[in-house]
């Protein structure tokens, strides 16, 4: 089976995102971007799915600007087959909506006929989490959202999910999407000969309308501002100051 | 304008908390109907009635929904939302995994997790883990939005709304429930406690996490998590606070071995007074503790947890 895993570029997580002075938006101007993290460990599964011989094809897909192609080559120096970038803006500053990323990967999915979509559960930018589930919508496919286990069995795969009671387990049949979890795995590191190999792999370049999908925007963003701050406190001196503290505010 | 909520009810168990702090945020606008889909909604559907600004309790029985598995709750729900203008549920693990599937099936933007309703079609959400703040104005007809549920209270129980049955086919060929490993706890909700003690991998085992869990005791607390200790396996994932775990804001968060990250903040830092306990006096979370306490916790929380 084919195994398609979309790959977002966002602000890479170690930096802090600062709000423009114009109230505009973040600056991603001169900053470092990643590979989402979720992305990575989505992609990771993949690859341990297909070491396992349960799949013979990864593609790995990115949405939004020509700068994405780097992205792309780290997916594929970390072992995905073939990649796909979709070119549908030339502003970082662009976020291409879930909605409309969805209609692409669905897009991108009739065509390549993939088994198996996994997906990162949420971008660490927008932080929507909406992408797999709008997906596999689209398609009608089945949905297992949250995985922080994957167990593929012939034409169903058993997905256990992080779900805020606890863990969830069950059995989605194939053609499926599934959104993953921080604890599904740690992602690898590419080494330096597959960085070299990546550098040959095939990426592909497409445009939306080559999909007929069309750009849209349902969320207009008004204003961008900076969170009420919170201030530094007091450093105690002691435990019993410590103690005081907490009754006074337990129960107030 | 009609607005509709979808209760969070798992396995006949009305979520109280989450349901009523959605109902909530959507009475900014107005009065709302409360959809009651489960096994079992005789209980929900009368807490739910009680609840104030709600005006009918729409009640969807049916075996199917006991898990509220994202492809049959979706599909059903399409027909009873016809009528809507806006529809919210919270912005749970529940109302995450099926509000966007809605919003797929219809071609419709979903505005996930508003820490704020400012008119009928604009709202304020935090985006890169709370570090900012947007405002986002929807040109869907239909308004899906979840809603961070620790930026609102619970509403007063005075209400008496309608309860109306309404049938529903449908089926779910798709996905199948195998088993749920649910946490079982007689302390408060993580979400809706008003003091939470957070663990982080300054504990350093499971057996460690047992200071925490009792000091938590002491005070009548949630016990929280940062990720690390999640992923370390000192806490249940469920445990989790944080960009990508659960969002607090009780009236005390003590966050003990923690260094303060921003994706941790991101899940606490709007709780009404933080206190710290870390042994490093540079760790991050000092900048927005209003008070800290530079000690080893090994020798710190058993002395605060007999003092107190
Ligand atoms: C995509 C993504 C999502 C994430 N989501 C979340 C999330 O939702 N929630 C979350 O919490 N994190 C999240 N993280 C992880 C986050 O970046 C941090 O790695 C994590 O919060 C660190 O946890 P910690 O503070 O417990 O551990 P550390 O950063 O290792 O800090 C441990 C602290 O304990 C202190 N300490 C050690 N021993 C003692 C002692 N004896 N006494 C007192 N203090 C002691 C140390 O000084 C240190 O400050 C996410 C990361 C990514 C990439
Ligand atoms: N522009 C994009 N390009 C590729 N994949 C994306 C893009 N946006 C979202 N995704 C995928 O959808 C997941 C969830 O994103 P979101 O719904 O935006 O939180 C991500 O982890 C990716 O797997």
């Amino acid at each position: 089976m084919k195994i398609l895993v979309p790959v977002k570029r966002v602000l890479d997580y170690n930096v802090k995102a600062r709000v423009k002075a114009d109230g505009s938006g973040i600056d991603l101007a001169n900053v470092k971007m990643s590979m989402n993290p979720f992305d990575e460990i989505a992609l990771e599964e993949a690859i341990r799915i297909k070491e396992k011989g349960n799949a013979e094809e990864i593609i790995a897909v990115s949405i939004g600007v020509q700068q994405n192609q780097e992205t792309l080559r780290t997916a594929l120096a970390m072992g995905a087959d073939r990649a796909i970038l979709v070119v549908a803006t030339d502003d970082v500053h662009n976020d291409i909506e879930p909605l409309t990323v969805a209609n692409i990967l669905a897009s991108i999915a009739l065509k390549e006929g993939p088994s198996l979509i996994l997906c990162g559960k949420q971008a660490i930018d927008n932080d929507f989490n909406a992408t797999a589930q709008m997906l596999s919508a689209k398609l009608k496919w089945s949905q297992a959202t949250f995985a922080s286990e994957i167990d593929v069995k012939e034409d169903i795969i058993r997905v256990t999910r992080e779900v805020d009671g606890g863990l969830q387990t069950i059995d989605a049949k194939m053609p499926a999407v599934v959104s993953v979890d921080l604890r599904l795995n740690e992602p690898r590191y590419a080494s330096l000969p597959n960085i070299m190999k990546a550098k040959r792999k095939p990426l592909e370049e497409v445009n939306p309308a080559d999909l007929g999908v069309e750009i849209t925007q349902r969320l207009k963003v008004i204003k961008t501002k900076e969170p009420d701050s919170r201030e530094a406190g007091l450093i105690l001196e002691n435990i019993d100051q410590l103690v005081e503290k907490i009754q006074e505010n337990v129960g107030g | 304008m009609k607005i509709l909520v979808l209760a969070e009810i798992n396995n006949g168990e009305l979520a109280e908390d989450q349901t009523s702090k959605t109902v909530s945020a959507a009475s900014t606008l107005g009065k709302v109907d409360v959809l009651c889909a489960s096994n079992q909604c005789s209980d929900a559907s009368t807490n739910i009635a009680k609840m104030e600004n709600v005006e009918t309790v729409l009640v969807l029985e049916n075996e199917l929904f006991a898990q509220s598995l994202a492809e049959s709750y979706s599909e059903t729900m399409i027909d009873t939302l016809k009528s809507y203008s806006h529809v919210f549920a919270p912005s749970s693990s529940f109302g995450k995994n099926v509000l966007p599937r809605i919003g797929g099936m219809l071609d419709v933007m979903v505005i996930s997790d508003v820490s704020k309703v400012i008119s009928e079609d604009t709202f304020e959400r935090p985006v890169y883990a709370g570090n900012a703040i947007q405002t986002v104005q929807s040109i869907d007809k239909l308004k899906l939005i979840s809603v961070r549920t620790s930026n609102y209270s619970a509403v007063p129980s005075t209400g008496s709304a309608n309860i109306k049955k309404i049938d529903c086919k449908g089926n779910n060929p798709l996905t199948t429930f195998v088993e749920n490993k649910m946490q079982t706890s007689d302390r408060p909700e993580l979400t809706s406690a008003k003091v939470v003690v957070s663990g982080g991998r300054g504990v350093g085992s499971k057996e460690n996490f047992e200071i925490i869990e009792g000091l938590a005791d002491k005070l009548g607390a949630a016990v929280g998590a940062s990720r690390a200790a999640v992923d370390s396996g000192f806490a249940p994932n469920d445990w989790q606070v944080g960009q990508t775990g659960k969002v607090v804001a009780p009236d005390l968060y003590v966050a003990v071995g923690i260094s303060g990250a921003i994706q941790h903040l991101a899940g606490m830092k709007d709780s009404k007074v933080i206190v710290a306990i870390n042994k490093d006096e540079e760790a991050p979370i000092f900048q927005v503790a209003d008070f800290g306490l530079v000690d080893d916790l090994f020798k710190a929380v058993p002395e605060i947890e007999k003092k107190i």
